[in-house]
Order: structure tokens, then sequence, then C-alpha cells
């Protein structure tokens, strides 16, 4: 069985909510919809406080290159354009919408129809895409026409979906690949006829047998597409180990994966793709699971972007009382948050929740220089080496180490033994590093 | 509502941590303590108890009283750096000569530089060296294997089988004559053999060895390289000249090799971080093992031979890197 050759680690891999089946959560009585859900500049409002708004709405414009639009993902009144907490802890603009009933903009297909036939040109399907403000779902929310444009001089063989879910406790990726299996697959040929690409592989990690055989029997049907089982190990969602792992093919430090003629798109993209071109729906929902080894009900729910966590908490079974952390996305990459009322994002595929003895870090030790971080870095990096440079501010030094290779997985972190803080120096470091090569290219 | 807890990710860690490794590398030494009690009785239970229990004090008196920082006694590092070093001394060396080893193995190779992690050289082979250069004689005493003996004073000792060799080469004797003077290859690889309190069993180190491996507290490559070089340098000595030259097994089972390979070489502090640099380091071990045993003064290398390598580890730090993603752009 396939997987990347590269270091790799085996954290365990808790899928409590595996079994849980996708439950459409009640609609908040408001929501906070961030102009910034996504990577690059953020979207500028286009309505303004008092105006009643419909589901599926235009409410902010994604003007620049790499930007998306952004939707009401309810019905009902505009409140107020301000600042909230979102849960990167950090204020951000946010369009509040008191929801009145639930009415959606005209032209959106509601009904369950599977649409397999693609009418529109690969032009019309980018176009329809940015429209709809579809991004990454996978968590990282780059724009996504913009990774289906293949820029000039470059040409795309295949098209990589990624339904690898690495990240322990997370389950959106596996129920979504269980329920909406041919609502994806048409989204991955959607995506291949904008590529203009023959071949798709969907890598899945063999901890979901399920998956890989529900989709294995539609795939007949679906010329071109291919799914690939994988051997489980972190971080194999990581785009770059990924296409290390199907089509053995390395992306040179610092270039995207389109050099190497592949690109990366999440099952969830794909399923938002499908709903952008064939139902004309933006991405106004998505599926969150709840989990966390005291939360009641372990849930994947299908929830309205902007809805207050607290309220998937909330049907979840409730915070649990001795609950010390709360982290949006797994437990490897995921950001802890500060506020509970912080709402859910184009890129929240999880909400975990830490006991408090669970919540706080090993007590740090003296490295004893076990190699056991440079044995396991994905990249094939030094991160002792790394966060000693970092901590010195030896920048330069950090930057012939390669530290902007560093993908952030956390492996090294997770596996050292005298619980260093390697992965927070090494971000330090990566932040500097980037000013200085900013500043050099200026 | 209360206050939650905010870090950085990952928000998940290894069970593993600084002590439990320690201890799995104590708990690995456990067949090698018992065969040397068995074949050295009493004395090399008081010279390991010794050595670990001045390690241990040594360390405390450091950190409580002059760095006057947090002690750290039982994260089991001194502890094995005191087995270790019980481990390569006679088991009829004076015990205040094994306190005065463990000071010199702790305070200076281990707490000078820092303590845990920081040290260049191996605590425990810096205390030994510094025994064989002060007190020769009685760190060439070696007893004669017997049987749970209870003896502490009038031991017999004898020449290592090393020893034996080198000094018969030296005169002009013939390897084939020599041979009949070394016990059998099962008694040296069983331990049944004149040496240093917990090296004499091949076999029971191994078995160490490879719970070590198993339990991932060590990898293969510098035990690997390490043994292998020495077969292949020692080999291709011995098919130039048998008579001049004893054959790569009995490097292989005698003297500190196997301890050595398995113990010391692997200690984490002080090798290299890359698997190439693991590999150039142990093969080092080994040329270096070889050239000591068979041209230097001394009839056993080992010690040197990794504390030279021991010097060389930042250098080989810096030039061998772990392979990069990314590097070597392969595409097929």
């Amino acid at each position: 069985m396939k997987t990347f050759k590269l270091g790799g680690v085996h954290p365990p891999e808790n899928k409590l909510s595996q079994n849980a089946p996708i439950e459409v959560l009640a609609l908040p009585e408001t929501v906070a919809i961030p102009i910034s859900q996504h990577l690059g500049v953020p979207a500028n409002p286009v309505v303004k406080k008092g105006d009643t708004v419909k589901a599926g709405q235009l409410i902010a414009k994604g003007e620049a290159f790499i930007s998306a639009n952004i939707h009401a993902s309810v019905s009902g009144t505009v409140q107020k354009i301000d600042d909230i907490v979102d849960s990167s802890g950090y204020r951000k603009k946010a369009i509040v919408i008191k929801t009145e009933g639930d009415v959606w903009e005209e032209g959106i297909d509601m009904s369950t129809d599977l649409i397999k036939e693609i009418t529109l040109t690969p032009e019309e399907i980018v176009t329809r895409i940015n429209e709809k403000g579809i991004v990454g779902m996978g968590g990282a929310t780059f724009p996504s026409h913009v990774k289906l444009m293949v820029p000039q001089g470059k040409k795309a063989e295949y098209l990589i979906i990624n339904g690898v879910e690495c990240e322990p406790y997370l389950t959106s990726d596996h129920r979504l690949m269980l329920e909406k299996a041919e609502e994806m697959l048409v989204g991955i040929q959607i995506q291949m006829k904008a590529l203009k690409v023959e071949k798709a592989i969907i890598g899945i990690e063999n901890n979901k047998p399920d998956a890989i055989e529900h989709i294995r029997k539609l795939l007949p049907s679906y010329p071109g597409i291919s799914v690939e089982p994988l051997k489980v190990k972190y971080p194999q969602g990581g785009e770059k180990q990924l296409i290390k792992a199907l089509v053995n093919r390395e992306v040179p430090s610092g270039k995207l994966p389109i050099e190497v003629g592949c690109v990366v798109h999440n099952v969830g993209t794909a399923f938002a793709v499908y709903e952008a071109v064939q139902k004309n729906k933006p991405l106004v929902e998505r599926v969150v699971t709840v989990t966390g080894k005291a939360v009641k009900q372990p849930s994947n729910f299908m929830v309205r972007i902007g809805t207050p966590i607290a309220a998937l908490l909330e049907a979840a079974g409730g915070l649990p009382e001795n609950t010390g952390k709360v982290v949006n996305g797994g437990p490897m990459m995921g950001k802890a948050i500060t506020d509970i009322s912080a709402p859910v994002t184009k890129g929240t595929s999880g909400i975990l929740l830490f006991e408090k003895q669970a919540s706080s870090r090993k007590p740090v030790h003296n490295c004893i220089r076990c190699a056991r971080c440079a044995s396991i870095c994905a990249m094939g990096l030094e991160p002792y080496l790394l966060a000693v440079l970092a901590d010195n501010k030896r920048y330069e030094d950090c930057e012939a180490e390669r530290i902007m290779d560093c993908i952030e997985c956390g492996s090294c972190l997770y596996i050292c033994p005298s619980g260093r803080p390697l992965l927070d120096q090494i971000r330090v470091g990566k932040n500097q590093v980037g000013k200085i090569m900013r500043a050099r290219n200026q | 509502m209360n206050l939650l807890t905010v870090s950085g990710s990952p928000h998940v860690y290894t069970e593993q941590s600084v002590s439990k490794i320690m201890y799995g590398v104590l708990l690995s030494l456990i067949p090698a303590a018992l065969v040397s009690f068995y074949f050295f009785g009493l004395a090399a239970i008081l010279v390991t108890l010794t050595a670990i229990v001045s390690c241990l004090f040594f360390e405390f008196i450091i950190q409580k009283y002059l760095i006057k920082g947090p002690v750290t006694i039982f994260d089991g590092s001194a502890i094995i750096t005191g087995a270790l070093l019980a481990f390569i001394v006679p088991a009829s060396l004076p015990l205040w000569m094994v306190v005065i080893g463990s000071l010199v193995a702790i305070g200076m190779a281990k707490m000078t530089f820092g303590g845990l992690g920081k040290n260049i050289f191996n605590p425990a082979l810096v205390g030994r060296v510094f025994l064989m250069i002060s007190f020769p004689v009685e760190m060439n005493m070696y007893p004669k294997p017997t049987t749970l003996s209870t003896q502490l004073t009038d031991i017999i000792s004898g020449p290592t089988p090393l020893a034996v060799v080198k000094e018969g080469v030296a005169q002009g004797e013939k390897v084939s004559d020599l041979m009949p003077q070394v016990p059998e290859y099962v008694d040296l690889l069983m331990g049944n053999m004149g040496g240093s309190v917990g090296e004499i069993s091949a076999i029971a180190i191994l078995l160490g060895g490879i719970y070590m491996l198993i339990k991932k507290i060590i990898t293969w490559e510098i035990p690997a390289s390490y043994l292998g070089s020495v077969v292949i340098f020692a080999g291709a000595l011995w098919l130039i000249n048998p008579e001049v030259y004893v054959d790569p097994m009995f490097h292989l089972v005698t003297g500190g090799l196997m301890l050595g390979a398995l113990y010391m070489a692997t200690d984490m502090v002080t090798s290299p971080m890359s698997r190439w640099g693991m590999i150039i380091y142990g093969i080092g071990c080994g040329f270096l093992t070889i050239v000591i045993r068979i041209f230097g003064a001394y009839p056993e290398g080992v010690a040197f031979a990794i504390l030279i390598m021991n010097a060389f580890v930042p250098l080989i730090n810096s030039g061998f890197k772990p392979q990069r993603f990314g590097e070597e752009v392969k595409n097929g």
C-alpha cells in the first residue's frame, strides 16, 4: 500500500464520530459571517446595516485576484457590520445577520436530485466557482478558482483529491465521502473539465475502508477517476506528502504542486464545487465534526457558516464541565480558541474539546538530542536545529536550513520526549525569515 | 464560564518522555547485569551499586549547591551513567576509585557542559578513561570469572582474551598457537571470560540491544555500522594474514565492543542526528577500534574510539544533513 516516504508519525486516531451520520443543525438566531474566511485579501461588504438578505445572497465581494466572495448563510436582517472575535482569537470584521425564516435566493436548486451532466464550459466553471465563493475546505481556505487556473507554460496532468483526513479525531471528510459520494464525484469531474485533465486520483487512508469501498462501487460511471487506499501516516494530508504518496513526485522546495503537474483539492471542496456548478449554490454551509473524549455525542453537523461554535457544542450534548481547551480543527494543526461564541467559517472542519488534564503541554526538559524530530520530519528538516537557530535570532541560518519548507504539521512537537516547544520557535523563525525575504524582493 | 487554555498546535503529545527512555535503557541492562553478577559475584554488585549511588550523589550536590538549579537526578540519566561506568571497569576495582570515576563522569563530563543533553563526550567513557590513565595497575587487573563468588579480596586475576592475543602476537607467536589460551567461542559469547563488570556477555548485551531496538529507544544505524565495519576491517586484516591478525568473530565477542556499540556509541546526546551521519560515525568507531586494538598501545580500543568519534559529531552533523523533501526531483 502506498504512502509518502520521508518521516511521519502515528498519533492515536480517536475517530470517535466516524459512525455519526451528518445531521443538519438547526438555524441559529444570529450568524456572524467574517469577511475574511480565506487566504488572501478580505472581501468588501456590499450590504449595510438594516438590509434584508436572503440565504445565498452575495454580502461581501472578493475583488482582489486572491480573494473570495462571501454569501449570506441565512435569510434575515443585517444587524451590524462590526468587529467580532473570530476563532483565531483576533478581532475581525464580520457581517452579523439576525435569522428570519429560511428564504433562499432565486435560482438556487434546493432539491437533492443528482445532476450528472456538466453543461458549463471550463471558463464558465472557473467563473462560477469564483462567484460562489468556493475555497479549500481542508483548512487552508485558498480560493479554489485560483487553483483551477493553470498558469501559462504549466500543464496539469493529475487532479489529486484529498480524502486522507490524516488529522486524528476529525471525520467530516469521511462522512461526506460516505453520504455525498456521487455529488463529490461529479464535483471531481467538473474540476477535471476545468483543468482539462484526464486523470483524477482520490487518496484515502485505509482506516476508512467503508469510504474506499463505497466510492469504488460508484467509480464505473465516472471514467478517469480512481481511488487509492493509503497506509495511515500523518501528515499524509499535506499536499506535498499526498502527491509523493500517490504519483511519487516531489514538489521542489518553494514551488507549487502544478510544478509537477498536479492540482490538489479536498473532498469537501469537490462537493462544494458540485453544489456551486450544478445547483448554483454558494458556499454557505459545511460539515463540521464536534468531538473529544468528554463530548457526550461526538457528531458531524451540516452547519451554516457564521453559526456560533457554542451552538454546535450544545447540539453535541453540551460543553463538558471540565473542558480545558477548545480547538478549531484537528489536534495536530488546529487552533485553540479563546471564546466559544466565535463563528464557524469556511475552513472549520472540526471542533475538538480537551479535558483540563489534557490541555497543557508536557513539562519541558533539556533536548537530549535523540534525533526523533529529525527522523520524523516529513520535509526532511531538522526541527531541533531550526528551533535553536530561531531562538538565537540566527535567521539567515534558518533560511539556509530551509525553515520555509516547514509545513507546520506539528509532528516534531508531538514526538519530542523532552516536550520542547519546537514548532513554536520554528513559527517565530518562519515569520522573521518571511519578513527578510519580502524585504529582499522589494 | 471557565477560562480556556490557548497554546500553539499540536495539542496532543507522545507518551514518550526522557525518563521513560532512560528507564527503558536501564531495564535493557538487566540481562548483562545478571550475567556479571553470576561470574563476578558480590564484587560486581558492589561496584555497580557504588557507581550508581555516587553518580546520583554527585549530580544532586552539583545541581543543588553549585548550580542552584532544579534537581533532576531521577530522570534516569545519572543512573545510566553509573551503571555503564560500573560495567566498563574491573569488578576488583577498589570502591573509592569507582567513586572518583563517578565524580569525573558526572562532574567533569556531564555537569560542566550544562547537564543532560549538553555534554560532548559520553560521561561513562570519560570516567573510565580517567581511571585507566590514573590507576593503570588496578584498571588492568581483570578477575577471572567464577560462579556466584562472595569473595572480595585475593581475587585471582588474569589478562583478558584480547590482551592474551595482543601480547602473544607482539612477541612473535602465531594466532593459532595463542587460541588455546583463551576461552572457547561459546564461553566468549556467554561471558565466561576475564573482563570488565558488564561487558563480558555478548549475548546478554545483544538481548538488551534488541529490546531497545524494539522499543525504539535506539535505531539500527549506529550498532549495525559499528559492528559491520569492525567485521570488515578486522576481516580484511585476517584474510591478509590469519596468523598475525585474529579473526573478526573474536573481535566481536571480546572486550567492550558489544557494550560499546549498543550502549555507548548509541548514546543519543553524543551521537549524530541524521541517518547518514550515524552510519559514518559508526564506521569511524569501528575503524578506530580495530586500529587501536591491533596497532595501538592498548589491547582494547572501544572507549577511545567512541570518545574520538564523539569529538567529530558536530562536524558530522553539519556535513551530513537529512535528505530534504523536494531536493532531488524524482518524476516517475
